[in-house]
């Protein structure tokens, strides 16, 4: 290397301690290399905070502002146990999708893992918000933090007006439905602060004009009254919960309409993250991993520099056997990694495996595929579409059949060649929202009766839904004021009542 | 371009809210937490704030959820020995599903929240609603002490509290203001008269009407009167209540040969609780501590819980000490006094009528509380039965009795239940 030859006069500071002109220096070299592979990022703001802020990031799901919430205290709370006892695990950096891309950096870092983070976080995260079709369809980074200042503003002022409590009820009722908020097909419209509280009040009236025009009590003639002819409200099953109950709900007010509205739009916001945290993670490590190589290689960085990297860097990406103590599932930072190593050894070194399984990207130029494997893939499909039998033998991946009925459990695939594309298919499926979240949607309100309103399951393999229905339901009914029922409708068609919960006054608590 | 910015400095406790609107929400559960804390604790931890555990189904955040049951076929890693086909035994139920969110979802064994509250909110909830009785009637009673402070200055006084340089000033400023056209006027007419002689000799009629002008105009400002009664300023001194910030609190306690080490651990939690929630109200607490046999000795606090005597029990000896430093150090107005004595209730039996006496017409009129606890498992005693006669008459007497360490919150929240005034 001739480059390295000239550089190495000018290798960047090695110390623990970091300084500003450090971060800098290091920042300058890293926006450098990265440019050379091309990577296109947000313009990065790289704040430095304090661990306490830290955690205050995290307790407001990690954005710099949020509305106030009792369950934000909790999981400060929380976190700030974990870091107490030093279990903290990677509370190394926080990164926002916004326009500039926010990475926080926390103070007590060495220099060497700010690098690390500014690498991974502000380079690796950023490109990927900024590449990837989930988040350029669902979410607006210029738009987000303004949004935010917005919603905060807005609930604080409901809370002045109407009362803390009654606040806190319905975002309760709110954040226990939020996983069941999102429009996982239809594309959002675009937020800013400006339109939004421009169109706001209009919206409020008009949305409260139709909900007065579906609930119409005067009796219409011409309706025959015929069970089987009488159409369900929606026609279409409607996915998004919290969205129906801001157009439809009959009892709420403008206001708590809009609080609903907040709360979903939120959702909304954070449902790629949701969907992309193999590719994401995956992403930024390799991209911190690879950058920071380079750097190296260039004779900018120290060897101290380097073993301190790396041993964070394996930690972070270790993946654990399933029979040792911590193991918690399979590790979306290692899965991630070896999965965009392995693309970019088929791209440039393929075996006559890979020709075999991947023809049209083995020796492919790695840019490019990256690129477009960037671009256009969720968790799910990215399995689907590149877990290699490679990275299925590294990792020793098998899968497991628990079926309920059976009385053992059943090893239904290993790392073999009959079981290559079963693991990958059972791994991507883990993936998929679809599956691992039940399937809940607005099947139908009565509209000429009680106002009750059918929420139907659609079971997936059997599985039943978890202990906390009860309680859902209730957030449900309250939100909607009246009656409301759940149904499962199991894999043979038959549909059974799994729970109804009634609402005696009118806004008042059910009661079950 | 890329901006690197010190955020450090921002403002901190972003989070504060969110967790008083948690400790809000979950008050019941907190209050409880406390309570039990409370008794299984050294009272010396409370300076300390406290962990706090609630119980995590509690506080959780309920979502829809998959159970466990149905078919669930999962993709685990680093297989060691399965091969495709293999059937394995279900590992243990409470070994939950092998990792991965299936276990999380509804483990039984579930954990329960812990947290640490901070001394001031431990404190707070400890004393939630507790108050000493009749506290704001003490205080509205008590303000007999006034300061005076410096509040600026007036326009009327005593001629003693005159502002010279205030009052000067005024009157200077008054003078020149009034004095103005006048000043004005003469200026011209000099110059006029200048002219005039100018033009025309000194003896000219003109100058003659101009001197006969300027001496009018020269009078106009002279009249202008050098002080008067309207420029006077005053000192302003008001007086301000001077709250009593200082309390005193005596601690009786029996140490005869019936009092052993668990009674006397008993009744130094009550002395520490009633010590600190004093803390909380006053700024400058004196304790005195009296311990008593047959005769009563003023000590210093580690001799007071430490050391042993034996023999027989006169309390009347400690109320009369009491009194006696009641009245040669604490007898003038500005000291809130509180008595606590703690006894097994053993008295001779001549002497209790004594003691209630004493309560009764010197120690009681003096002050604001004065609380007797009894520890003693079994009847109550003389003494008891003497005091129970004080119950009616005094509003400022409070007496119960403690069975064991764990009776002391409850009764501690009952003598200092917050009264309504």
């Amino acid at each position: 290397m001739k480059r390295a030859a000239v550089k190495k006069l000018q290798q960047l500071p090695a110390t623990s301690e970091w300084t500003f002109e450090a971060i800098d220096a290091y920042h300058t070299e890293i926006a450098r290399v990265a440019g050379e592979f091309g990577i296109d990022v947000y313009p990065p703001q790289i704040e430095l905070i304090t661990a306490e802020q830290m955690m205050d990031a995290y307790a407001s799901v990690g954005m710099p502002v949020n509305y106030h919430h009792w369950s934000f205290g909790k999981h400060f709370l929380t976190t700030e146990k974990g870091y107490r006892r030093g279990q903290m695990g990677l509370a190394y950096e926080i990164v926002i999708n916004s326009n500039p891309c926010i990475a926080y950096l926390m103070e007590e870092n060495t220099l060497t893992m700010q690098a690390l983070v500014i690498a991974h976080a502000a380079y690796g995260h950023n490109s990927f918000f900024k590449g990837n079709y989930l988040f350029r369809t669902w979410t607006n980074a210029d738009a987000i933090v303004d949004y935010l200042i917005f919603a905060r503003h807005y609930i604080a002022e409901c809370e002045e007006r109407h009362g803390e409590e009654e606040v806190e009820l319905l975002l309760d009722s709110c954040h226990a439905l939020m996983n069941l908020g999102v429009d996982r097909y239809k594309r959002p419209p675009k937020l800013s602060l400006a339109k939004e509280k421009l169109r706001q009040s209009e919206r409020t009236e008009y949305l409260q004009s139709q909900v007065n025009e579906l609930w119409r009590t005067l009796p219409l003639h011409d309706a025959k009254p015929g069970r089987a002819l009488r159409p369900r409200f929606p026609p279409e099953p409607e996915e998004n919960l919290l969205y129906f109950v801001e157009k439809h709900a009959p009892l709420l007010e403008p206001w708590q309409r809009e609080i609903v509205r907040i709360v979903r739009k939120i959702a909304q916001y954070f449902f790629p993250q949701r969907q992309t945290q193999v590719m994401n993670e995956g992403w930024a490590c390799f991209w911190h991993y690879t950058l920071l190589n380079r750097l190296y290689d260039e004779g900018l960085l120290a060897d101290s520099f380097m073993l301190e990297f790396l041993q964070s860097h394996t930690n972070v990406v270790y993946q654990p056997a399933y029979n040792e103590r911590w193991y918690n599932g399979i590790n979306p930072y290692a899965l991630g990694f070896m999965m965009w190593q392995d693309i970019r050894r088929i791209c440039e070194s393929p075996t006559e495996e890979d020709r075999a399984w991947f023809p049209d990207i083995a020796g492919s130029d790695w840019h490019e595929t990256f690129d477009f494997a960037m671009k256009n893939f969720k968790d799910e499909s990215f399995v689907a579409q590149y877990l290699s039998p490679k990275v299925i033998r590294d990792l020793r991946l098998f899968a497991i059949l628990d079926d309920e009925h059976e009385s053992k459990l059943k090893v239904s695939a290993i790392h073999d060649d009959r079981g290559y594309r079963r693991v990958r298919e059972i791994l991507s499926d883990q993936y998929n929202l679809g599956s691992r979240e039940p399937n809940i949607q607005v099947w139908n309100v009565d509209l000429r009766g009680d106002r009750s309103l059918t929420l139907r399951h659609q079971e997936y393999r059997r599985r039943p839904l978890g202990g906390t229905i009860d309680e859902v339901m209730k957030h449900m009914a309250r939100l909607w004021g009246f009656t409301v029922r759940l149904e499962t409708q199991h894999e043979d068609g038959t549909v059974e009542l799994v729970q109804e919960t009634r609402i005696e006054k009118r806004r008042g608590h059910p009661d079950n | 371009m890329t901006r690197i910015i010190d955020r450090r400095f921002d403002s901190k406790k972003k989070s504060a809210v969110n967790r008083q609107r948690f400790m809000r929400r979950f008050k019941q559960q907190i209050r409880r937490a406390v309570s039990d804390a409370i008794q299984d604790r050294s009272i010396r931890d409370l300076d300390n704030g406290e962990q706090i555990s609630i119980p995590s189904k509690d506080l959780s955040e309920p979502q829809f959820q998959h159970g466990r049951g149905g078919v669930w076929e999962q993709v685990f890693s680093g297989n060691d020995q399965f091969s495709s086909g293999d059937l394995i035994n279900r590992p243990p139920a409470g070994g939950g599903g092998r990792g991965q969110g299936k276990a999380s979802n509804e483990g039984e064994g579930e954990d329960d929240f812990v947290f640490h509250l901070s001394r001031e909110e431990f404190l707070d909830i400890f004393f939630d609603d507790l108050a000493l009785p009749n506290l704001i009637r003490t205080q509205l009673a008590k303000i007999t002490d006034y300061k005076t402070q410096r509040a600026g200055f007036t326009a009327d006084g005593t001629p003693a509290n005159i502002n010279i340089i205030r009052s000067m000033r005024g009157a200077l400023g008054r003078r020149l203001a009034l004095g103005s056209p006048f000043t004005v006027r003469l200026r011209e007419l000099q110059k006029e008269l200048d002219e005039v002689i100018e033009t025309c000799g000194e003896d000219s009629s003109e100058a003659i009407a101009l001197r006969e002008e300027i001496a009018r105009v020269r009078a106009k400002i002279e009249a202008i009167p050098f002080i008067d009664s309207f420029d006077l300023r005053y000192n302003n001194r008001i007086k301000v209540p001077k709250p009593t910030t200082q309390a005193v609190m005596f601690c009786v306690m029996d140490v005869s040969g019936s009092m052993d080490e668990e009674k006397k651990a008993t009744a130094k939690r009550f002395f520490m609780l009633l010590y600190l929630f004093l803390n909380r109200t006053y700024e400058h607490i004196e304790v005195v501590f009296i311990r008593h046999h047959t005769i009563a000795k003023e000590v210093d606090e580690d001799e007071f819980f430490h050391s042993r005597e034996s023999g027989g029990t006169v309390v009347s000896s400690a109320l009369k000490l009491m009194h006696e430093v009641i009245m040669s150090r604490y007898a003038r107005g500005n000291w809130n006094i509180y008595g606590a004595q703690a006894s097994d209730g053993d008295n001779w039996d001549n002497d209790s009528p004594i003691c209630r006496d004493l309560l009764d017409a010197q120690i009681l009129p003096y002050c604001q509380y004065f609380a007797y606890i009894e520890i003693t498992p079994g009847e109550p005693q003389n003494l008891w039965r003497e005091y129970e006669k004080l119950m009616g008459a005094h509003k400022n007497f409070a007496m119960q009795r403690i069975e064991a360490p764990a009776d002391i919150y409850p009764v501690f929240r009952e003598l200092f239940k917050k009264t309504l005034v």
